[in-house]
């Protein structure tokens, strides 16, 4: 019994040229144990935010369902937490606001002192001692997702949900928050499920990397398990001799779809994979799949 | 870089001369000057008023006449708001108040239709910004009654409620109400997806998610519907005043015109645009506290 048990979730959208229903994925089938870090990766359009967003409980399913913990998900709630890509922080509150908002919600029966005391504990967490009294504004894009990691694990959730969450921050600032990350969630160990571009950064951080086809109709091709022990960082990860074995992999995977074209609007369904997905473990066959 | 050179207050002052000079000249009278008139035609002229005999023995305009014989010149007006502020706080009679008072009535009044017509326009602004369904069915009678002058509604209103008072208050109610309501609506339905997605995630009640989230999210917008409105009550509040005959300065500078005095037709103008500014300002700076930066 895992988990959080994505089962066959299908999602259409109504035609934007008329009559009829477009397939964004289908029957998308993960089984995610407590604890664990799973990425997805897929080109643009394949509707990755989508399922994530059906995760939150912020959109709705057309077909399928999510079991977490063994209870149906119905709508959004703090046991499923969100970082978002645009870090969704309100601009009219300050940091420390930010997050206790957040706080406040999760833990009502908790006094003010209390309340107080967890969020400037996240606030360090992220090293923005200092800073909570400003303004969003006032922030970068680091400093910014920075408050969004730190709202996000402060209502302590089951399920944290990473939607392409450093995808808007520059190169070198990115691999300096993924450790922070990395550190937050060794001490708090929630389920996370991820959506990224980044090869990378899904190696990095992920236990299981699910490799999806393009959309319409888009499915989960390939199940590639990051055979490489933690702790990781950055610097040592790469000597790893599964490290570019898994990378090639994943980019010759996203290289062939993209031919495939983006998909989207109305192009033909990429139909060259079917069936089961495909479990990809180098651990256990050394020479690679096929 | 030309056209940044130079101290704008400097230019302000000298444009203020030039247009007071400019009245000045403008207005000036000639003294009278009895040259090539008869004794008989002075003696006509004196019997209608137009002259007076001073007491030296020439002749010279007669002053009251005068009140009404073309534009008044700054000075006149100078000496008019001079007489008004020293009684400023005295009450001659039921309709005769100084104009601290006019000023007092006027903004109250004011006040009372801006503030209901903005608690009402932002609730129901929030209500169909929220629901795209319900604002697609009022919409077509938003457009109908927005473009109403609120003047237009005040025979039907002064029938309905039969109380000039209150009239004058629902007048500048009527005023304000639509750009608030308008772009209330646009701004609470144009306000990023990812706040409720976050109100939503941390479950806040529906009291907390309109308090914390929805108001001060779209609160840029709603100052800029409330600006609008301002500004059209203001201009609405001065006629009401005049035609329904409510104490106030609108209605000063009406009474003034009844009472043949244009020098204190431009004071009561000039009394509204200074209330009209102060209360702008601080308008102004009300919002200033509300707004944020994306």
């Amino acid at each position: 019994m895992s988990f959080l048990k994505i089962d066959h979730v299908s999602k259409y959208f109504p035609n934007p040229s008329g009559t009829g229903q477009v397939c964004i994925f289908k029957d998308v089938t993960i089984k995610i144990e407590k604890g664990e870090f799973v990425t997805t990766i897929g080109h643009s359009g394949c509707g990755k935010t989508t399922l994530l967003n059906i995760i939150a409980g912020l959109e709705t399913m057309s077909e399928g369902g999510i079991i977490l913990g063994g209870k149906e998900v119905t709508g959004p709630g703090l046991d499923r937490m969100v970082v978002f890509q645009t870090f969704s922080l309100m601009p009219w509150m300050t940091v420390f606001q930010n997050i206790r908002l957040a706080v406040r919600a999760a833990y009502p029966e908790w006094d003010r002192e209390k309340i107080t005391a967890h969020v400037h504990k996240y606030i360090d967490l992220v090293g923005l001692k200092g800073a909570e009294d400003k303004r969003p504004t006032a922030l970068s894009g680091g400093m910014k997702q920075r408050v969004g990691l730190a709202r996000a694990f402060s209502i302590e959730p089951k399920v944290l949900l990473l939607d392409e969450p450093f995808a808007q921050i520059d190169a070198l600032t990115r691999g300096v928050i993924q450790e922070e990350l990395i550190q937050m969630w060794n001490t708090s160990r929630n389920t996370v499920f991820m959506v990224t571009h980044d090869v990378d950064e899904a190696i990095l951080l992920s236990d299981r990397i699910m490799l999806m086809t393009n959309g319409p109709s888009a499915r989960i091709a390939e199940i590639v398990d990051v055979t490489i022990p933690r702790p990781r960082s950055r610097d040592t990860i790469i000597e790893h001799p599964h490290y570019y074995k898994i990378r090639n992999h994943i980019i010759h995977f996203l290289v062939r779809h993209a031919k495939h074209g983006t998909g989207g609007d109305g192009g033909p369904p990429d139909q060259s994979v079917s069936g089961e997905p495909v479990e990809v473990n180098f651990a256990r066959d050394s020479s690679g799949p096929r | 870089m030309s056209g940044r050179k130079g101290n704008p207050w400097l230019i302000s002052s000298f444009l203020l001369v030039v247009f007071l000079v400019a009245w000045h000249l403008f207005t000036l009278r000639a003294a009278f000057d009895p040259k090539g008139l008869t004794e008989e035609q002075l003696q006509t002229m004196e019997f209608n008023g137009d002259i007076v005999r001073t007491p030296d023995g020439g002749y010279a305009w007669n002053p009251e006449k005068e009140k009404v014989k073309g534009v008044p010149g700054p000075l006149a007006v100078v000496q008019k708001a001079w007489l008004e502020l020293g009684e400023a706080f005295v009450k001659k009679g039921t309709n005769d108040h100084g104009i601290a008072y006019l000023v007092v009535y006027t903004v109250s009044r004011f006040a009372a239709g801006f503030l209901a017509a903005s608690v009402v326009a932002i609730l129901l602004g929030v209500l169909l910004g929220l629901n795209r369904v319900l604002f697609r069915a009022v919409n077509p009678y938003i457009q109908i009654l927005k473009p109403i002058s609120p003047l237009a509604w005040m025979p039907l209103l002064l029938y309905t409620v039969k109380d000039p008072k209150w009239t004058a208050v629902l007048v500048v109610f009527m005023a304000a109400l639509w750009p608030t309501l308008a772009t209330t609506a646009f701004g609470v339905s144009s306000l990023r997806k990812d706040y409720l997605h976050v109100a939503a995630i941390v479950q806040l009640s529906w009291f907390k998610r309109l308090f914390k989230v929805i108001l001060p999210g779209a609160a840029p917008t709603i100052v800029n519907g409330l600006r609008i409105s301002f500004g059209s009550a203001l201009v609405a509040v001065v006629p009401a005043e005049m035609l329904l005959g409510e104490l106030g300065v609108g209605y000063l500078s009406w009474i003034e015109w009844n009472n043949l005095d244009i020098a204190g037709v431009i004071f009561a103008i000039l009394v509204v645009g200074v209330v009209g500014v102060i209360l702008d300002s601080g308008f102004n700076k009300l919002a200033g506290l509300v707004t944020y930066q994306e």
